[in-house]
């Protein structure tokens, strides 16, 4: 049996080199990329990201990475964006107005409460709003680290959320196409058994 | 639940070598950083901070391998500080894998280098270190807290708090707060200087400088209103794992991701 093969999408911004570790490290081949053809050939695809909105859209645009992504997504290819990459899966975000996101999934992006402290900069415990393949089989109220001070509004795709402020977003699913706002590849265990849910996602896809 | 207190053990690294007299007697290697941040992983750590303090300019690369060999082991978030004096010396450490960069000396000699930090790579990858000291004699800020460079030698005139919410305003994500009179001394956190910090900007603070015992690191959430608490010989020394530490917090009431 082949390794499933992991394509993660490089636009020359944030650290995606531990993305693309953690991803090796549950058995998949991993590598970056922003070729067309390379993304083409793999058996799933992954969106980092993390900074502003609007700089991050720039580069996805700028790189062509928009137009890999759209054709991965259409072609059904296990999809995840993680973070700001969850966010550019949107249609907006609050954080930059005027600049569109890639509209996959309907929805935008909106500023934490202002109650408490931004960035959320922690460990938190997900809820589990939506039976989803990307979080099967985790403990109940599982932690994992997020790092944001924007995050998705509810909407039918959100399969998680976190507290903090109030319900927030942490993760959503439609179709092929699977978001965190926090960050597996910093998680810890439980983060490495989400990763490894989509590597097994993209395997049985291939 | 809002406010998850995070604990984090620090590693002073001197040319790619854990520094400090650690003193695991089970490691075969005590002092290589990688294998300690994997144990702290082990235990609980929710992040690490590696120090870089290596004197010598030619073997500054280490800290880059040590980013990059910690990237491919350990799956919790970790900052690099220490010698980052521009963009280019930041994106070096993210490249490899570093989450974020804390920024001190450099920072307070050249406050855009916070915002170019922050424009590059955005602000949850900037922390900025502060080092501060009581003072009171006639140059000393009005609060009496003063920011210090240089590991704590040199004083800048420049107030802690002013420092802090200038920091945040540049766009750093995250204080990292150090107490000078306390730091080495194990007699607990600065309290009044890390509530008056906290209190005063909307970015999560790290309490740094002077834990000595488990209760200290419950003090710099409880009464100093920090979100994350920093040690490194109350950890190195082996008197007390990460486990042991968010154990006591939770029997102090403080919110922590508990030890798996």
């Amino acid at each position: 049996m082949t390794r499933p093969v992991i394509a993660v999408l490089d636009y020359g911004i944030g650290n995606l080199r531990s993305a693309q570790k953690a991803l090796e490290r549950v058995g998949a081949e991993s590598f970056l990329t922003a070729d067309a053809a390379e993304v083409e050939a793999a058996d799933g695809v992954v969106l980092p990201g993390v900074g502003a909105f609007g700089r991050v859209m720039e580069a996805i645009r700028d790189t062509g990475v928009d137009e890999i992504a759209a054709d991965a997504i259409a072609r059904q290819v296990p999809f995840l964006g993680i973070c700001v990459g969850m966010q550019a899966l949107y249609e907006s975000s609050e954080e930059s107005p005027g600049v569109e996101g890639l509209g996959v999934l309907p929805g935008r992006i909106i500023e934490l409460s202002d109650e408490v402290k931004r960035p959320q900069m922690q460990w938190n415990q997900l809820h589990s709003t939506a039976t989803s393949p990307l979080l099967a089989g985790l403990p109940q109220d599982a932690w994992v680290y997020f790092v944001h001070s924007f995050a998705p509004e509810m909407t039918d795709d959100v399969v998680a959320t976190c507290n903090y402020g109030g319900d927030v977003v942490a993760a959503a699913q439609r179709g092929s196409v699977m978001a965190t706002q926090f960050h597996p590849e910093k998680s810890g265990p439980v983060g490495i058994a989400i990763i490894a849910n989509f590597v097994a996602l993209c395997d049985g896809a291939s | 639940m809002t406010n998850v207190a995070r604990v984090i053990p620090c590693l002073d690294v001197e040319a790619g070598r854990v520094v400090k007299g650690v003193n695991f007697l089970d490691l075969v290697d005590a002092g290589d950083p990688v294998e300690l941040a994997a144990r702290y992983d082990e235990q609980g750590a929710d992040e690490l901070v590696f120090l870089d303090i290596t004197a010598s300019s030619d073997q500054r690369d280490t800290i880059v391998e040590v980013a990059r060999h910690t990237a491919e082991e350990v799956f919790i978030p970790f900052t690099i500080g220490g010698g980052i004096r521009t963009v280019d010396d930041a994106r070096r450490l993210l490249r490899v894998g570093a989450d974020k960069t804390a920024v001190n000396t450099a920072a307070v000699r050249r406050p855009e280098l916070i915002s170019d930090l922050a424009r590059e790579f955005g602000s949850q990858c900037v922390v900025a270190s502060i080092d501060a000291r009581r003072s009171s004699d006639a140059d000393a800020p009005a609060s009496g807290f003063e920011v210090y460079t240089h590991g704590g030698r040199t004083r800048t005139g420049i107030c802690a708090v002013t420092w802090a919410n200038e920091v945040e305003r540049l766009g750093a994500g995250e204080i990292m707060l150090t107490s000078m009179d306390r730091d080495g001394t194990r007699d607990g956190f600065d309290i009044e200087l890390t509530q008056t910090i906290s209190d005063a900007v909307g970015v999560p603070v790290i309490a740094s400088g002077g834990v000595g015992t488990l209760d200290h690191l419950a003090e710099g959430v409880v009464d100093g209103h920090a979100e994350a608490v920093l040690a490194a010989s109350i950890f190195h020394f082996g008197e007390h794992t990460i486990a042991d530490a968010k154990n006591h917090m939770l029997s102090r009431g403080v919110t922590v991701r508990p030890p798996q």
